[in-house]
């Protein structure tokens, strides 16, 4: 059963580096696009609310799957211009994450308490010195947590791009399965326990940057009892219960 | 190279597959309330050695892609346990074991809601363990975690299509067929994109009346 592991664990770390680029590639624009899409929706001004909410309802309102293969399949078509796989995918992943982070941002830009904004008018701080002083720092560390589900999310949909042809762990895994057909039990287990490791390795910097955040605010950090967060994976922007916070 | 006509002719040709999604979230959904439900009463309750085994199942489970546990479950649970379902089953089984790790924690957040109280009171009535649970504690608990399962069970809804990996001719199924079918892609798939959106906004909204409803502030 078990002699064929060396060849497997080579073959499968070969899409290892697919993997790990797409997550950290959909986590950068993610995170640019949660940021100005999130305070978009926070905008004085109506049309700009509104072009944000247009984006955030519709890639949280349609697959993910059928916005993979819309941008990896169909618009090439359409434009005439054909994007490398991964990079479709890269932009996928950041696409509709982006659109839950901007709900994350959103949220923890609206719990920092109004006395802090109405001290820093009183200190005559710019608008643009109120935003990068006061709300932000103290948002920033708000938003880690739900972040932290985010980006897990986003490195379990990874395993989407092997349907476009990327050839990340999951397609790798896949071109093994008709050859060793009686051993795949143990590649998928490879797999598995690869994404497992990399989801801790998240949760692990995440954390870090969390204390590190808190520090910074003069704050204790928070202690947590399990691995993942315990609404890892909730629709972003709810309490455990669904209510929005 | 956009047709309007073939944009058309896609609906009537996703609606089959329309119901596919539809039977793969209800069953899906079905599981994944009561497996929930169980996954989260083994840990309240602390049965030993089980309560350890589900808590790392949920944690491993959740840290790891439904597209892999569902070719997981396809190709070794189901010959390991020596069935053959069909790819529709096997695929909303490991859609319902993969949002059951889920909903769990969202019962273990609704039974922690309920307060202390309630069990005090329960022990000073010297109530029975389980008319303790089926009595007092998940009647109020049950209610406040509603909405969040409502939310699940679109995200469900939203993440059915992967099961089109193993063969199951889904909306998006349905789609890539009529493209390979007409050599052209994109209206059908827009279509596809375009069933999502319609289904899932009204249910979000419904969603958040139910919340409203249920969920005190």
């Amino acid at each position: 059963m078990l002699d064929n592991f060396g060849y497997f664990w080579e073959v499968v770390l070969k899409g290892l580096p697919y993997t790990v680029y797409a997550t950290l590639g959909g986590i950068a624009i993610t995170i640019v696009l949660s940021v100005i899409a999130g305070l978009a929706l926070l905008s004085g001004s109506r049309t700009v609310r509104f072009i944000s909410r247009i984006y955030v309802e519709g890639f949280r309102g349609t697959s993910e799957l059928v916005q993979l293969f819309w941008i990896a399949l169909a618009l090439p078509i359409l434009i005439g211009f054909q994007l490398v796989p991964l990079w479709a995918g890269i932009l996928v992943l950041g696409l509709n994450h982006g659109a839950y982070g901007a709900e994350v941002v959103r949220g923890a830009v609206q719990s920092v308490p109004k006395a802090q904004v109405e001290g820093a008018v009183a200190l005559n701080f710019t608008p643009a010195q109120r935003m990068r002083r006061v709300i932000l720092p103290q948002a920033f560390i708000e938003t880690l947590p739900p972040f932290n589900n985010l980006f897990i999310q986003l490195l379990k949909s990874t395993a989407l791009l092997a349907l476009v042809s990327v050839p990340e762990m999951t397609k790798q895994a896949e071109e093994l399965r008709p050859i060793f057909g009686g051993q795949v039990g143990v590649i998928y287990l490879i797999i598995l326990v690869l994404y497992f490791a990399l989801s801790v390795v998240i949760t692990f910097v995440m954390r870090l940057l969390e204390r590190a955040a808190a520090r910074r605010l003069g704050r204790r950090p928070v202690k947590h009892d399990t691995l993942s967060d315990p609404l890892a994976g909730m629709p972003v922007g709810g309490s455990a219960l669904g209510g929005k916070p | 190279m956009w047709s309007w006509e073939l944009f058309w002719d896609s609906f009537s040709a996703l609606l089959p597959g329309l119901w596919i999604t539809f039977a793969a979230t209800v069953c899906g959904a079905l599981l994944a309330y009561v497996l929930g439900l169980v996954f989260a009463l083994i840990r309240q309750v602390r049965v030993p050695v089980l309560s350890q085994i589900t808590f790392g199942l949920v944690e491993f489970i959740r840290s790891t892609p439904l597209l892999v546990q569902i070719f997981f479950f396809y190709w070794v649970v189901q010959p390991w346990m020596g069935v053959q379902w069909s790819a529709f089953w096997s695929g909303t089984i490991a859609l319902g074991l993969h949002y059951a790790c889920y909903t769990s924690e969202v019962y273990r957040a609704g039974i922690d809601a309920v307060p202390k109280g309630q069990w005090e009171a329960s022990t000073a009535l010297s109530l029975p363990r389980r008319r303790t649970w089926t009595g007092v504690i998940l009647p109020q608990a049950i209610p406040r975690v509603l909405p969040a399962l409502g939310n699940y069970t679109i995200s469900m809804f939203k993440e059915t299509p992967l099961l089109l990996a193993i063969g199951v001719i889904d909306i998006v199924g349905a789609a890539k067929d009529f493209g390979a079918d007409h050599y052209s892609v994109e209206e059908a798939y827009t279509m596809a994109g375009i069933f999502f959106l319609v289904l899932s906004f009204p249910s979000s909204i419904l969603v958040r009346r139910l919340e409203r409803r249920f969920v005190k502030h």
